[in-house]
């Protein structure tokens, strides 16, 4: 089976689905002739044109609200913001009008629209180019949010994410684009929106993750094994829908919870998560649900000693596994 | 047979030079009356305490008549704003279908009784909806428009909003793009000189909105916003170069106000009763009544059969919103996506999943916003209306 980047999947995968459906359009800041700054969109200008792969002006509210009228008329646009940080210029188009635009027509009209952006830290970027954004928009009912964390899951959730009549933000996290390989078929199977993935059984503690954090909790899973602690981690994959059956199962068997996550610790993402395993498998509950996230300061610091003291990694995922294990 | 049946016996000369019949003249300035007078019946309806809340267009219709009919209805599209009625109704709306906008009624084809009223879109006639937050909008007509040149439809796509709304960043960023693209698009900026309390001179540094098109390199144009006749040649200027790949126009019409800002604005707190009441000479309805009667087109006859008819099309439309059911509550999680997502409906003890055994307020129980006195709905409060006004 032929192995991809991570980049190299999602590259391919929008190349693939422009090649399937010629209303699949791109645009974004740098993505034509350069390939944008990731090299994400790059060989797509050559093949299909400057019709179909657009070079935008620096204006993040047009390239999400043209896009949004574009989905109207017809097209199927992947618009690429250029780090996820530089997003909230369009969240007034994607949350007042992307989100909102099937319900409040009463399913006149969708918006079959997937955002990229590459989000994270732990790569020198600093304030602006580290940033995790989604808990701004899994607030948001109307938005579907992804964050993959393979190449395998890439593809097919991109795949699924191009296909669905929803609009879908895809967050892509940047240290992975070329640290992570996977294995990738050449078939045209997808991962569905909303289904969670056991990437590794155990008993005794329950890790819930995704994205960069789903590969650094397995690491943690990896290290606390050796000291007779039975992990099982759960890799979300999609943020919203949340899959909560497979969050449920998981901790109604182990009986202990720990959810990971990259962005700042209050009001994140994982808060959701875990006020869901506490109201739904409290009965099952052998300790108290705790969570790993990122420090409550307004970025990621720049110098490699500051950023590392931001960054969640697998030691420190490894220190609340231990600590809840022997709760 | 109808009044706009009627012709006059021999062709006036009156649209001559827009390429006009009085035929087409006629039904143009049936559909400019029409619309005041769902205008004026929606605000009876909300003085005597049957809808909650309105927002007008009153003295911008003939500039909205005008522009719209120079339009291919059907084919090409609109991202209409919250003053669009008379927009609204010449590009296929009828007064049935404003009027269950304004009672919010489950048939209600802009929102299904979801949004509130004035925030008119429908399908059926490529009438994007349309949200509160203003000048949003204007991108969704420039990504409709740029739909329309990559699949080659030969659609054009306009958007209108007021002068106060045209401040927003986000038509710069549309503007910009839908000029470098060249794309079919048509942008109506109605100036009625007011954001919601705020005159034009603090709202731009300029006099006319149509000079910030020369920035873009896209002809601006002003237009008076009284004469329908003129404001249909410039549309119709800017719809053929839009459709021939030559790229967009900014038509700015001078409009007037004739109400307050919405059904919660005491407008005399900041504007004259001389300045309101010589607004009223900037009029487009008498004024095309009176260009129609002078060519002999509105004749005594023909006016008293499109006032009996235009009366006769209110009161329907009012009766027959009056007697539709509200939406179901049980309806209220539907098309938040394409499909549900059983994964997220909450646990079966919780609040809020409007089964019939939760406790307290879940989506089943009285006391929401639309439905109970007090709500917001039907507060005093200019808080609710859209943030700003054009």
């Amino acid at each position: 089976m032929p192995t991809r980047t991570f980049i190299e999947a999602i590259r391919e995968t929008l190349a693939g689905e422009m090649r399937r459906d010629e209303s699949v359009i791109v645009l974004g800041e740098d993505v034509g002739k350069k390939g944008g700054v990731f090299l994400a969109t790059d060989g797509l200008w050559a093949e299909f044109g400057e019709d179909r792969v657009i070079d935008t002006p620096l204006t993040e509210s047009m390239i999400v609200g043209a896009s949004i009228g574009a989905a109207v008329n017809g097209l199927r646009p992947v618009a690429e913001i250029q780090f996820a940080d530089f997003i909230h210029p369009a969240f007034n188009q994607i949350v007042s009008e992307a989100a909102r635009m099937r319900y409040r027509s009463n399913n006149a009209v969708g918006v079959p629209l997937t955002i990229r952006a590459p989000y994270g830290g732990g790569v020198h970027g600093a304030l602006y180019h580290s940033q995790s954004v989604e808990a701004f928009f899994s607030h948001v009912p109307g938005l579907k949010i992804v964050v993959p964390s393979t190449p395998y899951d890439a593809r097919g959730l991109l795949r699924s994410s191009i296909r669905d009549d929803d609009p879908v933000l895809f967050f892509e996290h940047k240290k992975m684009y070329r640290s992570v390989r996977g294995d990738v078929p050449d078939t045209d199977y997808v991962v569905p929106l909303g289904r969670a993935a056991i990437t590794r059984p155990g008993t005794q503690v329950t890790v819930i993750a995704y994205g960069l954090m789903a590969h650094y909790a397995l690491e943690a899973a990896e290290r606390v094994a050796e000291e007779g602690i039975s992990v099982e981690v759960v890799d979300l994959r999609t943020l919203r829908p949340l899959d909560k059956e497979t969050v449920i199962g998981s901790v109604r068997k182990t009986g202990k919870c720990l959810v990971v996550y990259e962005d700042n610790r209050f009001g994140g993402y994982g808060a959701e998560v875990a006020a869901t395993v506490a109201e739904e498998a409290f009965d099952y509950l052998d300790g108290p649900v705790t969570r790993i996230a990122g420090p409550d300061v307004p970025g990621v610091p720049y110098n490699h000693v500051l950023e590392d003291w931001f960054m969640v990694d697998p030691t420190k995922i490894a220190a609340g596994i231990r600590k809840l294990a022997a709760y | 047979m109808t009044a706009t049946g009627h012709r006059a016996k021999t062709e006036s000369h009156l649209g001559a030079e827009a390429g006009l019949d009085d035929e087409q003249l006629l039904a143009m300035y049936r559909m400019v009356a029409l619309a005041r007078a769902v205008d004026e019946r929606m605000w009876i309806l909300n003085r005597a305490g049957r809808i909650p809340f309105v927002i007008s267009g009153q003295g911008h219709e003939g500039a909205q008549v005008g522009v719209t009919w120079a339009l291919r209805k059907g084919h090409d599209w609109i991202a209409p704003f919250y003053r669009s009625i008379a927009m609204c109704m010449t590009f296929g709306m009828s007064a049935r279908d404003i009027m269950l906008a304004q009672y919010a009624r489950a048939s209600d084809p802009s929102s299904g009784g979801r949004q509130m009223p004035g925030h008119y879109g429908d399908r059926r006639h490529n009438l994007l909806s349309v949200s509160s937050p203003v000048a949003t909008q204007i991108l969704h007509a420039v990504g409709i428009a740029l739909a329309a040149k990559i699949r080659k439809t030969d659609q054009v796509a306009l958007t209108a909003m007021g002068e106060g709304s045209s401040n927003q960043g986000d038509v710069h960023e549309a503007l910009n793009f839908a000029a470098i693209h060249k794309l079919p698009f048509v942008f109506l900026v109605e100036n009625n000189g007011y954001a919601i309390s705020v005159p034009a001179a603090m709202e731009l540094a300029i006099p006319d909105v149509a000079a910030r098109a020369a920035g873009y390199g896209i002809p601006g144009v002003v237009v008076d916003g009284s004469d329908v006749l003129a404001c249909y040649v410039a549309a119709k200027t800017a719809i053929e170069r839009a459709r021939a790949g030559d790229g967009p126009t900014l038509i700015e019409a001078k409009v007037t106000r004739l109400t307050g800002h919405s059904s919660d604005d005491q407008q005399t707190k900041y504007r004259t009763e001389a300045e309101m009441a010589s607004e009223k000479s900037r009029d487009a309805l008498p004024r095309f009544r009176s260009q129609l009667r002078d060519a002999g087109i509105l004749t005594d006859e023909v006016e008293a059969a499109l006032n009996a008819e235009i009366s006769a099309i209110v009161t329907d439309a009012t009766d027959f919103a009056e007697g539709e059911p509200d939406p179901e509550p049980s309806t209220a999680m539907r098309w938040v996506y394409a499909e549900d997502w059983p994964s997220e409906t909450p646990p079966p003890w919780g609040f809020g999943d409007g089964s019939e055994d939760a406790e307290g307020g879940g989506l089943g129980s009285e006391g929401g916003a639309q439905g109970s006195e007090g709500g917001a709905q039907g507060s005093e409060a200019d808080a609710i209306g859209p943030e700003a006004a054009g």
